[in-house]
């Protein structure tokens, strides 16, 4: 079974019974078998429960009523609750922790009968740019065993571009979806903030934190987002919002846009870029072509985006990792002498180096004669970046910028200096603050590896993102390009 | 230089660095500080803080027993309980 056949050939091969989704799923789960030893991108795989999905996806697809993902295998980051099958968040503290009940968002994919092969490898709490955070070890980059896949989704990037899943989901807080989708090129897509239901996803920063997908085209990544969103009166930030065109979109067949957008072109983000500036230049041209118009735009207070970022997502970390606590769930110490002792050594054993710093970074920002300073001053600066968006979004559709500063970088460059891993977050923080939704669609390669382009439209402007990464990737092929070690 | 007081923040935080541990988190904690003294650049007075990306109140609903929490389901998580109690250490001697 070819490992990167379209989703929709997929959905067509299952409906004519030319393969059965227990066929199908075998065939993946024995591609991670094959590969998960170098990839390490799952942490859990449990074949008896991906099976039995299959054989019930069959027998639905045999009685009637199957959706476009029924049978069609999946693999969630280990941050989204799954009822019986574990869910560690890429840390010690909660190793061995299974949920009592699933996410929303798994939920609703688990009802329209797609098959989870299992959960895949992520920074610790979805803290890292790298996928080096994990107690579970990194992940290696398809393209390039040595280098990093890009974090905190790192584990479902590289299962979907090494053709170990079709589709994977992620969440992204200040890029963990974007950034590691351009390193291992793939699509994906950051939802606007409140698309997707928050419910049984492991909370990081909880204004920040939005669920998304991971697929091979933005066709592809339409049809489960159209499956996972919607409002969820089990998450009180989940917005109430009705989209047809997205409920509608369960063939795989996403529209080109009906009007041709106006792009803007943000001149902050193309200052201090690495690498991939011929081949943005080259996607705005081929987008010209495809008739989209392109102005000039100014985001000018994109410089204030990291520092506002890891201030307000330490303080929001610092107050929901509060929960670890050693006594519910979770991670407990050896022989606690006293309760303040069981608190500090389950914590401290049960947290990895940048969750502490995300923690003690938060914590500071919260404290007596630093909070007007630090966090009401990075909320302040949260305002003004939403404000350039949308007074931006007020001449143009759409923005297309870099997805990253440059192509994956090699593992342990970034570790011993934390400042530095934040400073790969420069183009993806803005959105996330401003709760816009943003995706990330291959561009290119340089030095033979692959290069992401961003497009980033106004709140619940979801429709003509996908519509015009759709019309870019009908122009190019570059997300049908495979790393050849998995080809 | 920042100006942190570790053992405070590992105190309001509930976690125990020492020795080598202590000396990188304080090191790289002075450095995450620096960077996001960048803030103080930009003139934000008169701003509105926004705490919320699409601005909008938390939701209400009515005031009705939707679901009972199944103790035994939770508590089957736990590290350690006793009779429907969560063990821990004894606080009062």
């Amino acid at each position: 079974m070819q490992p990167f056949a379209p989703l929709a050939e997929l959905a067509r091969g299952l409906r004519a019974r030319e393969f059965s989704s227990r066929e199908l799923t075998r065939s993946f789960l024995d591609r991670i078998r094959d590969h998960n030893a170098t990839l390490n991108c799952f942490i859990t795989v449990d074949e008896d429960r991906a099976l039995a999905q299959a054989d019930a996806a069959d027998q639905r697809l045999a009685e009637g009523g199957a959706t476009a993902l029924t049978g069609i295998p999946i693999a969630h980051k280990d941050v989204f609750c799954t009822a019986g099958l574990r869910t560690t968040c890429g840390s010690r503290m909660l190793a061995n922790f299974r949920a009592p009940y699933d996410a929303t968002a798994v939920a609703r994919l688990d009802a329209a009968g797609a098959v989870t092969l299992g959960k895949t490898n992520m920074d610790e709490f979805a803290m890292g740019s790298s996928n080096e955070n994990s107690h579970f070890g990194p992940v290696a980059n398809p393209w390039d065993p040595a280098r990093v896949p890009g974090g905190s989704s790192g584990g479902s990037a590289a299962a979907v571009a090494a053709g170990l899943t079709p589709l994977a989901t992620g969440t992204d807080t200040g890029g963990s979806i974007r950034q590691p989708a351009a390193f291992c090129g793939v699509t994906g897509i950051k939802p606007t903030y409140g698309r997707v239901s928050r419910y049984g996803m492991v909370a990081f920063a909880s204004s920040l934190d939005q669920g998304g997908v991971f697929a091979a085209s933005a066709a592809e990544a339409a049809v489960a987002l159209a499956v996972m969103s919607g409002f969820d009166p089990l998450d009180s930030t989940s917005a109430d919002q009705v989209d047809p065109w997205l409920n509608g979109l369960g063939d795989s067949h996403l529209a080109a846009p009906a009007e041709a957008p106006v792009i803007g072109l943000p001149r902050q983000y193309f200052e201090g870029l690495q690498d991939g500036g011929a081949a943005l230049e080259d996607a705005r041209r081929t987008l010209e072509k495809a008739g989209c118009r392109f102005v000039d735009v100014d985001l000018p207070h994109t410089d204030a985006a990291i520092p506002a970022y890891y201030i307000i997502a330490g303080a929001e970390a610092s107050t929901n990792l509060s929960r670890y606590d050693g006594v519910r769930f979770g991670h407990r110490c050896e022989n606690p002498q006293s309760l303040e002792d069981l608190y500090r050594r389950s914590r401290t054993e049960g947290f990895g180096a940048e969750v502490k710093r995300r923690i003690l970074t938060g914590t500071y920002a919260l404290s007596v004669g630093y909070f007007d300073a630090y966090y009401l001053k990075a909320q302040k600066l949260r305002r003004l970046i939403q404000n350039d968006f949308l007074a931006a979004f007020g001449s143009v559709d759409l923005i297309l910028a870099p997805t990253t500063p440059g192509t994956a970088f090699p593992q342990g460059d970034l570790t011993d200096d934390p400042v530095a891993m934040y400073q790969q977050d420069i183009f993806t923080t803005p959105a996330s603050l401003a709760g816009l939704p943003a995706m990330s669609v291959p561009c290119g390669f340089a030095d033979g590896l692959p290069l992401g382009l961003q497009l980033i439209g106004p709140h619940f402007g979801e429709r003509a993102v996908l519509e015009t990464a759709a019309l870019y990737q009908q122009h190019t092929d570059w997300h049908t390009r495979h790393p050849g070690a998995y080809a | 230089m920042a100006d942190i007081d570790l053992p405070h923040l590992c105190r309001l935080a509930q976690l125990a660095l020492d020795g080598a541990e202590a000396d990188a988190a304080r090191a790289d904690l002075e450095r995450i500080i620096d960077m996001v003294d960048r803030m103080q650049a930009f003139d934000t007075d008169g701003v509105e803080p926004l705490a919320h990306p699409l601005g909008t109140a938390a939701r209400l609903r009515p005031d009705e027993v939707t679901e009972q929490v199944d103790r035994d389901r939770f508590q089957a998580l736990a590290p350690a309980v006793q009779d429907g109690m969560y063990l821990v250490p004894r606080v009062v001697e």
